[in-house]
């Protein structure tokens, strides 16, 4: 039977921000944006570093898609698992690893968080349960079903979250993974990051389903959507599946929705010859970051001061970053033997 | 003491492992309620039950890849390759993912795979290979390749305690051809030794696998009608590889015959021998000779068969050959 709410109790359910059932706290709230800020000042920085050639090889920056990065890794534990891809950084970020360790990495200096050795898509921390950024396309996917059956196995209820572009959607081994995930009942969410573009291959000119998330049905998995560019929704979707991995071990295809303003790595224009000018143009009035602030500003839950003093301290925490990749040592000659076997 | 056939001792010794530590688990194609496509596991799944042995669905990527991930969760799982040739679907797992993650983090990946291999079964050109060479060439894993029983078990032993990622090459025409002397106790092989199968004068062959039966046929046929003496080094693992070994060994006899069942180019055997032009050239009275199968695809047909791999035959004609020099 439906509840009948007066006038009173109807105006006051309307004036509820879209997160109240979710249960997160004002700071919760303001720690997402941060997050955020922070994820996007700190790949502004690297994309300078590189044009300075402070960093080399291969960088791939996550801007634009924050909230996904953010809100999924938010609905997680400590103790739970994640795999990421090539475009880590935002995720190792999200997940708390020190930016220092990061940018190290970055520069390839031995205080990196893989010591220098694996560089932009190897950023890593077991003591968050960071599995690591990974770059062959796709081929980290059976890895998360692998600590979702090992967590399983030893009675632990933690979950694994694991992240892929849509272009691995295409990769025969993540077909593999989700039977394997389906049959087994796997802990594990797949949150699959739909930037439209596969480098330069849109999504139409590379997948017979457009809906990414649509892909589960043939292996009859709890899937769906979300609005990629809203970091609450991404926690929302995300949480969703995570209470579901861990309260019933059944695993979840997610297709968040997400654009990327940036090229596909450094070598590459933001827009020319697979993306228009307008194209970005158009997709930067969704930009997370300001869209979330705004919404903060107006329920009193941030305030001008607060995004000002926040912006000064995350300059600082990337300034230092910089500073101690800048003057940490390279990794020295000897080194390379030491950890090719335990 | 038990008298047990190649496959029985590499049965023995993951029960034993798997008695021994609750986290070494069980998984491959047809593994549990049909015991192995060889039989390996046969009884595994009513005696550990199917948490532990677990019949996969068939996707080698997936297999070795969530190995992986098992691994890094803190199991040890061994892995069955149905056949070696198979190992190919989920190549990127292992040479990728699995070989470079300690050298990346500092994180073991403690698991095996075990890859049935080999030719002489008229298996064709899908189910006779053995792809070591591919493997050995990629830093971060260890590969080992028994030949005996004993071996068999201790090496699959000391592959599941072994921290990193070991690659278990079995010999198929050696399960059931193949029988010795297996200690009931509880011994590894340790690995990184080669293992002199037969001490001698004359010659050296450096050999493993199933090459390592044939070669010692024909050693002790020379012994008899020749009055040779071939000593037979039996690699057993050729990740690490015992350079020690080969060296003393070739020192010893001035003369080197490399014998493998992989094909001649680029195979292990090319390694060998510039091992051994590099740092035994001083020692050698003849060049560094090696038999291996030709540079072809396995053939099915069993006389194309006999006539693509080593023998007995070719090795005995090898090794008079090098006496004349």
């Amino acid at each position: 039977m439906a509840t009948v709410l007066s006038m009173k109790e109807k105006t006051k359910e309307a004036r509820k921000p879209r997160w109240s059932d979710l249960g997160l706290s004002s700071a919760r709230l303001v720690d997402f944006y941060k997050r955020m800020l922070l994820i996007r000042r700190f790949e502004e920085r690297a994309a300078q570093e590189y044009g300075k050639s402070k960093i080399g090889g291969f960088c791939h920056l996550y801007i634009g898609q924050e909230a996904v990065g953010v809100g999924a890794i938010e609905a997680l534990r400590e103790d739970d698992y994640i795999f990421s891809a090539y475009r880590d950084h935002g995720h190792a970020l999200a997940r708390g690893m020190d930016p220092k360790g990061i940018m190290a990495e970055l520069f390839g200096k031995v205080t990196g968080c893989s010591k220098g050795m694996g560089g932009s898509m190897h950023m890593f921390d077991a003591s968050k349960n960071f599995m690591g950024g990974y770059g062959i396309v796709g081929g980290h996917v059976p890895l998360a079903a692998g600590t979702a059956f090992g967590t399983k196995y030893l009675g632990k209820d933690s979950v694994t979250l694991c992240f892929f572009g849509e272009a691995a959607a295409n990769q025969g081994v993540f077909h593999e993974t989700l039977n394997l995930a389906a049959l087994w009942k796997l802990p594990v969410v797949f949150v699959c990051e739909n930037n439209r573009y596969g480098m330069g291959t849109a999504v139409e000119r590379a997948h017979a389903v457009w809906d990414i998330y649509q892909k589960a049905s043939a292996y009859d998995m709890a899937r769906g959507w979300f609005d990629g560019m809203d970091v609450i929704e991404s926690y929302r979707a995300v949480k969703e599946a995570v209470d579901r991995a861990r309260t019933s071990s059944e695993p979840t295809m997610l297709e968040a929705r997400t654009y990327r303003f940036r090229g596909h790595s450094m070598s590459d224009p933001i827009h020319g010859h697979y993306r228009t000018k307008e194209e970005v143009e158009e997709q930067k009035k969704s930009d997370p970051i300001p869209r979330f602030a705004e919404e903060l500003l107006r329920g009193g839950i941030l305030t001008q001061t607060a995004v000002d003093d926040m912006e000064a301290e995350i300059k600082a925490v990337v300034n230092e970053a910089v500073e101690f990749a800048d003057q940490s040592p390279e990794p020295p000659a000897e080194f390379l033997h030491e950890n090719v076997y335990v | 003491m038990a008298f047990l056939t190649y496959i029985e001792a590499i049965s023995k010794g993951m029960w034993e492992e798997m008695e021994r530590d609750s986290s070494v688990f069980l998984l491959g194609e047809d593994i549990g309620e049909f015991g192995g496509a060889f039989k390996a596991t046969q009884g595994f799944l009513q005696h550990f039950g199917e948490d532990r042995v677990i019949d996969t669905v068939l996707a080698e990527s997936a297999i070795l890849g969530a190995s992986v991930g098992a691994a890094l969760a803190g199991m040890k799982p061994v892995a069955e390759m149905q056949f070696s040739d198979f190992v190919t679907c989920g190549f990127n797992q292992l040479v990728n993912n699995a070989a470079t993650t300690h050298y990346r983090w500092n994180i073991p990946v403690p698991m095996v795979v075990r890859l049935p291999s080999g030719a002489g079964i008229h298996g064709g050109p899908f189910h006779s290979r053995n792809p070591e060479a591919w493997f050995f060439h990629q830093p971060g894993l260890k590969i080992v390749v028994p030949s005996t029983p004993y071996d068999a078990k201790g090496l699959i032993k000391a592959a599941i305690r072994d921290p990193n990622p070991v690659l278990y090459f079995e010999h198929k025409r050696l399960y059931r051809h193949v029988k010795g002397e297996v200690p009931d106790d509880d011994y590894v092989v340790e690995i990184g030794k080669a293992d002199v199968k037969r001490e001698g004068t004359d010659i050296s062959v450096i050999t493993y696998g199933g090459t390592t039966h044939q070669t010692l046929e024909a050693a002790e046929l020379l012994r008899q009608e020749n009055d040779m003496s071939v000593e037979v080094l039996d690699l057993r693992s050729l990740v690490p590889l015992d350079k020690d070994a080969i060296l003393s060994s070739v020192r010893k006899t001035g003369k080197v015959l490399i014998v493998h069942e992989d094909n001649l180019t680029g195979g292990i055997g090319a390694e060998v021998a510039a091992l051994i032009a590099e740092f035994a050239f001083q020692n050698l009275d003849a060049p560094i000779k090696r038999l291996a199968a030709l540079d072809t695809p396995t053939p099915y047909s069993p006389t194309s068969e006999e006539f693509f791999l080593p023998n007995k035959e070719k090795i005995v004609n090898a090794l008079k050959e090098l006496a004349r020099y």
